[in-house]
């Protein structure tokens, strides 16, 4: 079993914590001048994604966690699993709506998310950060506002319902900002 | 350590900040010019270390003239030994502005080597040199930092205040009780119940800190017996330490002592260390000698204390971090 020691924190490192995957975002050492040092460390759970606060005392250790990104193309969703492939070795995954969440609506056949891989299973589904997508529905807006100033909605071919500008018309393609939900351009 | 980008030889502080250490620094000689203290320079390097296991020397070797095989020198952390040395050999009140170095110790607080400013006074005991401090830091944040009255709190009265209990006498698990009232998840390496002196620092450096000297300067005092280091222990029940620590907005500043003179009890309390280093796996380290010699010669009747010079620098700029004070830290050194 691998293992960390205290000097050995620092953000971004993938450890167990209460038998659940967690990596350190935070890492402070604390001591008094003449007293015990301690690492106080916020972590995030990988599971529920909740950031909680842990102390240790230098030298502790604390179990690594077998966790990793990797890269995947989405092929497709049958319905109940959304399926990816790594394009190296061609080995499959699939992983499931309570992995998956709310990123689905940005999820488009061919495009290479990020996999976070707790033990070879999946745990988190990152799309990629622009993704460009068509427009299925959006009202034809007012002839002749090309300002793009108050925006409408327009639901995308993935589902994902966007604001973008008046004059950006059903059939065309957009690029969207994925971390904050925001139209970018035209494709 | 890997190689650092070159992009990383620029200073941290800028040179704004480093202006006002410089100035600083101006202003701690002139306090003690003024009041007739000597600055005195003492060995970075020495034969011994101290057997504190709290603190880690670095250690190096010397070869050359009189050390063909090699000898090894520590790095002091704090220039006390050799200072009692001169106090003992009859200086009078010293002071020293010198780099101190500590192994282990890396974080927003702390840098492996930082600045020191230590200085003893002869015939004062841990009160009067409160004042002392409480003048030094004001002359120094005068027209810097608007700061309230001086404020002087017990250990005990602290915890009460803070954290809810008595130190001197709370049990295992009323620490516990403590820290889970404050959503303080404890180390498991922490279930031995009598490690009481680990429990007292984590209330203190978790609950109790960040409420001392907020807007003013506070004088923490009456430390335990079991934390009393190089300082006087009145006997009383329960026995204290005649120890004080400063803080400015959360940060501990400086700590002193109202020195114990008594050679057989300091080497009766290094040996306990000694000890403890053993047990817990530190390396040993060779005692002060010397420093036991003066004692027993004769040390003055005296208070002594160090303030972390960085720290200072980085409260009276504003900053957060202790890289912003220092022109080169550790990652950049």
């Amino acid at each position: 079993m691998a293992t960390y020691s205290t000097n050995e924190f620092k953000s971004g490192l993938k450890v167990m914590l209460d038998g659940d995957p967690a990596v350190i975002v935070e890492n402070e050492f604390v001591k008094p001048g003449k007293g015990q040092a301690f690492s106080r460390v916020k972590i995030r759970n990988l599971k529920t994604n909740r950031v909680i606060e842990r102390t240790f005392k230098s030298g502790d250790t604390i179990e690594a966690a077998d966790v990793m990104d990797v890269e995947m193309q989405y092929l497709y969703n049958d319905g109940e699993f959304w399926h990816f492939m790594n394009p190296e070795s061609y080995e499959q995954l699939a992983a499931d709506k309570a992995v998956v969440g709310d990123n689905a609506k940005w999820m488009k056949e061919q495009d290479v998310c990020l996999l976070t891989l707790f033990n070879g299973v999946p745990i988190a589904v990152e799309p990629p950060n622009t993704v460009t997508l068509k427009i299925v529905e959006t009202d034809p807006g007012l002839k002749g506002d090309t300002s793009g100033g108050g925006g409408k909605p327009a639901t995308l071919e993935t589902g994902a319902v966007v604001r973008v500008p008046l004059f950006v018309q059903n059939g065309e393609t957009i690029k969207v900002n994925t971390r904050t939900g925001e139209y970018l351009s035209r494709a | 350590m890997t190689n650092a980008p070159a992009s990383d030889w620029r200073p941290t502080a800028t040179l704004g900040v480093l202006k006002l250490r410089a100035r600083m620094l101006r202003d701690i000689r002139t306090f003690f010019a003024a009041r007739g203290v000597l600055e005195v320079e003492t060995p970075m390097l020495s034969q011994a270390a101290t057997p504190d296991p709290a603190l880690d020397s670095f250690s190096t070797t010397y070869t050359g003239p009189g050390a063909a095989q090699g000898d090894a020198l520590y790095l002091h952390t704090s220039p006390e030994f050799p200072m009692k040395r001169l106090l003992a050999a009859g200086s009078g009140s010293i002071y020293q502005l010198c780099k101190v170095f500590r192994n282990g110790e890396s974080g927003r607080l702390h840098n492996p080597e930082f600045t020191m400013l230590e200085w003893y006074r002869v015939d004062y005991d841990h009160h009067q040199l409160m004042d002392e401090v409480a003048a030094l830091v004001s002359a120094v944040l005068v027209n810097r930092l608007k700061l309230g009255p001086v404020e002087r709190l017990s250990y005990r009265d602290a915890f009460q205040l803070h954290a809810g209990l008595d130190p001197h006498v709370a049990s295992h698990s009323e620490f516990l009780d403590a820290a889970r009232a404050h959503d303080i998840k404890a180390p498991t390496s922490m279930r031995d119940p009598h490690d009481l002196g680990a429990w007292r620092d984590l209330l203190l450096t978790h609950i109790v800190e960040p409420h001392l000297g907020r807007g003013q300067l506070t004088f923490l005092y009456d430390f335990p017996a079991s934390q009393a280091s190089l300082a006087r222990i009145h006997p009383g029940d329960p026995p204290l330490a005649a120890r004080f620590e400063l803080y400015v907005n959360g940060i501990e500043l400086a700590n002193g002592f109202h020195e114990l003179g008594d050679s057989a009890e300091q080497r009766l309390r290094f040996e306990r260390q000694l000890h403890v280093r053993e047990t817990t796996g530190h390396r040993k380290v060779p005692l002060d000698e010397r420093l036991l010699a003066a004692l027993e010669a004769g040390l003055p009747d005296c208070a002594g204390v160090a303030l972390g010079f960085d720290r200072l620098v980085m409260l009276v700029a504003g900053k957060a971090s202790l890289q912003d004070a220092l022109g080169f830290p550790l990652d950049r050194a």
